[in-house]
């Protein structure tokens, strides 16, 4: 089992649940979060004063897949996340131990 | 513990006392009959109408041009005026216009008796003007507590809601218990009201054979004297301008201010802070008499509405609190450049407020003719509005074009108050023109203020040194300016109308006005040192800053203003690099 953390702009959200949902993902955790990469932020100007928004929003994706479904999954991602503009994020990719469905007690890639 | 028995004790104290004391009320012919109310002398004073029931009579009646229906017997000329042609003119033409009247009041009698109700009719219209703009100046409490809260951060709104909550009763019992009495006390006649002339105990110090009105001494509480229905509408609508004046320090000093020491200020705004600069300008006293007593100065310090007696006195009261009690944590780093601006929590609110404010603007400007029966009140709501739209306009075309490159809501809002507060002097006093031109001014003049008191390190969280102080100031002097001359004959006892430089009358209404802006300024500073000080010794003004950084709400008032809303408390405050 691997899991995927995806960040990524906000407004591409549906697109990547669509785009999952094609190849047979049916389950994700999502957190808004904020961050900046080589983006960086940009200053506005309040009252005269100029202050710097150097964390942008973005949207974390956290889902766990089968080892066989992972290089789609990724490439699913990275399609529909991409607008080519600078920002549009990363994807990491690391190793699961074990899982669990709470329901039923599965373990395992029963469980996902 | 002793100090809250001792507040409780004091406060049943003064209760109970209101009740039981029994102060003199001299009789005296009531004021139903046909002459001019005599002056009333110390011994003689007039009798308090607590039931209405003698108020207004023939006596007020008069004609659109302020003609009174009822000719008074013209006092007869002393020895040394009967060698005055003029003033043997003068008596001739007056006596017989008695004799005349005298005649025909013979004839018929049935006409003098409706007069009666006819004067007490217009009477009964100027009542009723004065309390239901009295009621929507009140609203406008509303308007600022919205202003004030949305340029705010959300983990203080339930702190900056109370206090411009709690403002308005500790502002009204201060100024019933006495600063009411400071101020109107030496009032004279209510002439709008029916004359009523109870109050006229005015401490007077003679400066170089001139009398300066310094302080009322009559109508505690709102007793004997001040127990009279011309009074007491007197007294509600003046009660909502001071209470205009209080809650304009909430605003500046928010969000770092200690509830406790915000109760302090708030029992000391009504009973003294504000009226005794009201009192020289309003009360009859010093600054109003310039006038009369010096004939350079035009009509003496005039300001129909209250820019300097509200909004000025409000703005300096501001500018030393946010002063002293220093600025915002995070909003500034050690050399004292600007980190990052603390940005507000709600702008529907802002402009939500500002409405209500130049709504109950309409009740602020014009309800200071005191008179429904004053038609001029027509000319003063239509300046009061063409001066919020160009202050708006013209803070928001400064910001957009000249100074950020965007336009600013705060500013929008700041700009409209502004031109409001700017127009509330002149209102009375300048054509369309020139309260449009006054509300341009105001708008960008509110820009560059705000733009200088933040980089000197004062921090306003709303803007109100600017818009009030700065604003009310600019206000007052452009009477002397813009004044046009068409209204406002015998103001401050001074025969003529009130003319500004523009218009042919010189620079002494503006030396007037710049005198009073300049009294204004020194007096409140030091009173506001006074207060500051005095909470300072007491409570401490400032609060814990752990508590500023979580949010003044719970550890200040025990209850979050917005439950179950997640904050980002530390994006809403910057931490300064150290």
């Amino acid at each position: 089992m691997k899991k995927i953390e995806a960040i990524i702009k906000p407004f591409k959200l549906e697109e990547v649940k669509d785009a999952l949902g094609e190849i047979g993902i049916e389950g994700m955790t999502i957190s808004e979060v904020k961050g900046f990469g080589r983006q960086k932020g940009h200053t506005e100007i309040y009252r005269g004063s100029e202050y710097a928004m150097d964390f942008l929003p973005k949207i974390k994706i956290e889902l766990v897949v089968p080892d066989q479904l992972l290089d789609r999954a990724v490439e699913a991602i990275t399609k529909s996340a991409k607008t080519g503009k600078i920002g549009d994020g990363k994807i990491f990719i690391s190793t699961v131990e074990d899982a669990v469905r709470i329901r039923t007690e599965e373990r395992g890639s029963q469980a996902i | 513990m002793i100090k809250r028995t001792i507040i409780i004790a004091a406060m049943l104290g003064a209760c109970c006392g209101s009740a039981l004391r029994a102060e003199d009320t001299n009789a005296m012919p009531g004021m139903a009959m046909t002459n001019a109310p005599a002056a009333p002398t110390a011994s003689t004073s007039p009798k308090p109408d607590p039931a209405g029931t003698a108020t207004g009579s023939s006596a007020d009646a008069q004609d659109a041009a302020g003609n009174h229906f009822v000719v008074s017997e013209p006092t007869a000329l002393s020895g040394d005026d009967q060698k005055d042609t003029n003033k043997v003119a003068a008596y001739a033409i007056a006596k017989k216009a008695f004799d005349d009247y005298t005649a025909q009041a013979r004839l018929e009698p049935l006409a003098v008796k409706l007069s009666d109700s006819v004067g007490h009719n217009r009477v009964a219209i100027n009542f009723m003007w004065t309390l239901i703009t009295g009621f929507l100046v009140m609203f406008m409490q509303a308007g600022f507590a919205l202003v004030e809260t949305g340029l705010c951060r959300a983990k203080n709104a339930g702190h900056t809601m109370s206090m411009n909550f709690m403002i308005y009763p500790m502002g009204m019992l201060g100024f019933y218990l006495c600063g009411f009495a400071f101020m109107f006390g030496g009032l004279g006649g209510i002439g709008t009201m029916g004359g009523y002339a109870g109050l006229n105990h005015e401490i007077t110090w003679t400066i170089f054979g001139h009398p300066f009105g310094i302080l009322g001494w009559k109508g505690f509480m709102l007793q004997g004297a001040g127990y009279d229905t011309a009074a007491f509408a007197l007294f509600l609508f003046q009660m909502v301008f001071m209470d205009t004046t209080a809650t304009i320090p909430t605003g500046g000093a928010a969000e770092r201010w200690k509830f406790s020491a915000f109760m302090i200020y708030g029992c000391c705004i009504g009973s003294f802070m504000y009226p005794l600069f009201g009192n020289w300008v309003w009360g009859g006293g010093w600054l109003a008499m310039l006038g009369s007593n010096f004939p350079a100065l035009g009509h003496g310090h005039v300001d129909f509405a209250g820019s300097s007696v509200v909004h000025m006195q409000g703005g300096v009261i501001c500018l030393i609190f946010c002063w002293l009690i220093g600025p915002r944590h995070g909003k500034y780093d050690k050399n004292g450049k600007i980190v990052h601006p603390i940005t507000p929590h709600n702008i529907p609110f802002v402009m939500l407020g500002t409405f209500i404010l130049a709504f109950g603007w309409f009740g602020f400007n014009p309800g200071s003719s005191l008179a429904g029966t004053d038609l001029r009140i027509a000319v003063v709501a239509v300046n009061t509005m063409l001066a919020s739209a160009t202050g708006a306009l013209a803070a928001t075309l400064w910001m957009w074009w000249v100074r950020t490159k965007k336009p600013d809501p705060s500013m929008m809002c700041n700009g409209m108050l502004a031109g409001l507060v700017a127009i509330t002097a002149p209102c009375a006093f300048v054509s369309a023109g020139g309260a449009s031109l006054i509300g341009i001014v105001s708008g960008v003049l509110v820009v560059e203020s705000v733009f200088f008191f933040e980089r000197i390190g004062i921090d306003d969280c709303v803007g109100a040194i600017s818009v009030h102080g700065v604003n009310g100031a600019w206000g007052c002097l452009s009477i002397g300016l813009l004044a046009d001359g068409t209204y406002g004959d015998g103001w401050n006892s001074v025969p003529g109308t009130v003319r500004g430089l523009f218009y042919g009358g010189g620079m002494g209404q503006f030396w007037a006005e710049l005198i009073g802006v300049i009294t204004c300024f020194v007096t409140l500073s030091v009173l506001s040192f006074i207060v500051f000080f005095i909470a300072e010794k007491l409570v401490g003004n400032r609060v814990k800053l752990e508590d500023e950084i979580e949010g003044l709400d719970v550890p200040e008032m025990g209850v979050p203003g917005y439950s179950g809303v997640v904050m980002d408390k530390r994006y809403e405050t910057p931490m300064p690099k150290v």
